[in-house]
């Protein structure tokens, strides 16, 4: 049967007022990816530095027995898992838990050999619901975010490590690469190298710099801060991430629901039409029968 | 005469990008002065205010902890926060200082316990330089 007139009104009224929320939440998103993006402009000096820094000593310093350099016996993973407080955002969320799911299917047979650290909502509200082991998880942090704001967190991440309560750091997130797009990256935090690695770091080259008090006791404070650094850094590409990702599942459903108003509006039409035609048809046969 | 080049670098920005004379700064082995011509130099810094000095007119920063790079009369501060006074919030200072004696009295794990007393000292560190400019 076709709809009647008012049903379809009906429809092209609610789909209307869907269109403007998602409309709003597009325009809201887009200033918010604004506000990201020079985020993460005034985050990466301070990167750059750091890792700089790092370069400097661990090149002149040809010992590196520091815990968070030299890989250690597997016993425990953690996993880093940044999501968001809400949802509607496309695949942001869903794509970055999947990545997880995969990992931990590949590599774990008991879920003692995993922990995770999660920021989100969503994120929490999965593992809870999977009852899978989380170490820490945060949640509500703002849209524009202070390091001050991660502080605690990185902070503890990094304590956890070298407390052995896990023995390799992993972060699973959104990357962002461009408005457009975004990708799931996992990538090993802690320990900062991996095996190959520190052979080619023993061949110490001598840098000029002084080292006050000494390369070791500056590694001591200096590879945590890095460590908790290339923390937040994803963190902030995942709050990007997340911002585009959310713009466009906007577009897409105001780009969808303005498709949506044009064929209910044919309908209409159409509906109206043959309403009109049967109502002539009507009128005749009733001339025709007085005759 | 020769001028240093300092930036002060946090993760939430560049807060300093000028030159001076003099930068005193609080390592861990004590007060470090640096005036221009000075060898390259690495040294972390403790939770402390730092001194930018320009004729007779200084400037001073807060330090959340960090680190000093010294390279070609070129300074870099690299801390994980940083403030000028004038940027100091009190009342969020004077909180975080209750709130970080309050855990420490606690006495939770020893993560939360080092935390708290890291919060303690920048707090302490942000509410002295207040009042020194009183």
């Amino acid at each position: 049967m076709i709809p009647s007139l008012r049903e379809i009104q009906k429809r092209i009224n609610s789909t209307e007022k869907t269109k403007q929320i998602t409309n709003a939440m597009h325009m809201v998103a887009a200033s918010k990816l604004g506000k990201s993006e020079t985020t993460n402009h005034a985050f990466v000096a301070y990167a750059e530095k750091i890792e700089e820094m790092v370069h400097h000593i661990v090149e002149s310093y040809g010992e590196h027995n520091h815990p968070i350099i030299i890989p250690r016996k597997v016993k425990k993973t953690a996993y880093f898992v940044v999501t968001a407080d809400r949802g509607l955002a496309g695949p942001f969320n869903s794509q970055v838990l999947r990545r997880l799911e995969e990992i931990i299917e590949e590599r774990h047979h008991s879920p003692r050999e995993y922990t995770i650290i999660s920021i989100g909502r969503i994120g929490r509200d999965y593992f809870k619901k999977r009852n899978m082991p989380v170490l820490r998880t945060v949640t509500d942090l703002p849209d524009s975010p202070y390091f001050s704001d991660l502080e605690d967190l990185t902070f503890d991440t990094v304590q956890f490590y070298l407390d052995g309560e896990f023995d390799q750091l992993e972060m699973i997130y959104n990357h962002f690469l461009s408005a457009m797009t975004q990708e799931v990256r996992s990538k090993r935090i802690l320990p900062l190298i991996s095996e190959d690695d520190v052979e080619d770091l023993k061949k110490s080259r001598h840098s000029e710099f002084i080292f006050e008090p000494n390369e070791e006791g500056i590694l001591k404070s200096l590879l945590p801060q890095y460590a908790e650094s290339l923390i937040y850094g994803a963190f902030l590409e995942s709050k990007a991430s997340e911002n585009a990702a959310r713009m466009n599942a906007m577009r897409n459903a105001t780009d969808n629901a303005d498709k949506m108003i044009s064929d209910l509006r044919m309908q209409y039409n159409r509906a109206r039409q043959s309403q009109i035609t049967q109502e002539l048809s009507e009128i005749i046969s009733g001339a025709d029968a007085q005759k | 005469m020769k001028k240093l080049t300092v930036e002060v670098v946090t993760p939430d920005g560049r807060i300093v990008n000028d030159q001076f004379d003099m930068v005193v700064v609080h390592s861990e082995k004590g007060e470090l002065g640096i005036l221009p011509g000075h060898a390259p130099l690495i040294a972390p810094l403790i939770i402390s205010s730092a001194r930018l000095k320009t004729g007779n007119e200084s400037m001073k920063v807060a330090i959340g902890g960090g680190f000093i790079e010294v390279d070609q009369d070129h300074v870099t501060l690299l801390a994980q926060s940083a403030e000028t006074p004038a940027k100091i919030d009190v009342q969020r200072a004077r909180k975080a200082k209750e709130r970080a004696e309050r855990r420490i009295q606690q006495k939770r794990d020893h993560v939360d316990f080092r935390r708290a007393e890291l919060a303690l000292k920048r707090a302490i560190n942000r509410l002295n330089m207040i009042d020194e400019d009183i």
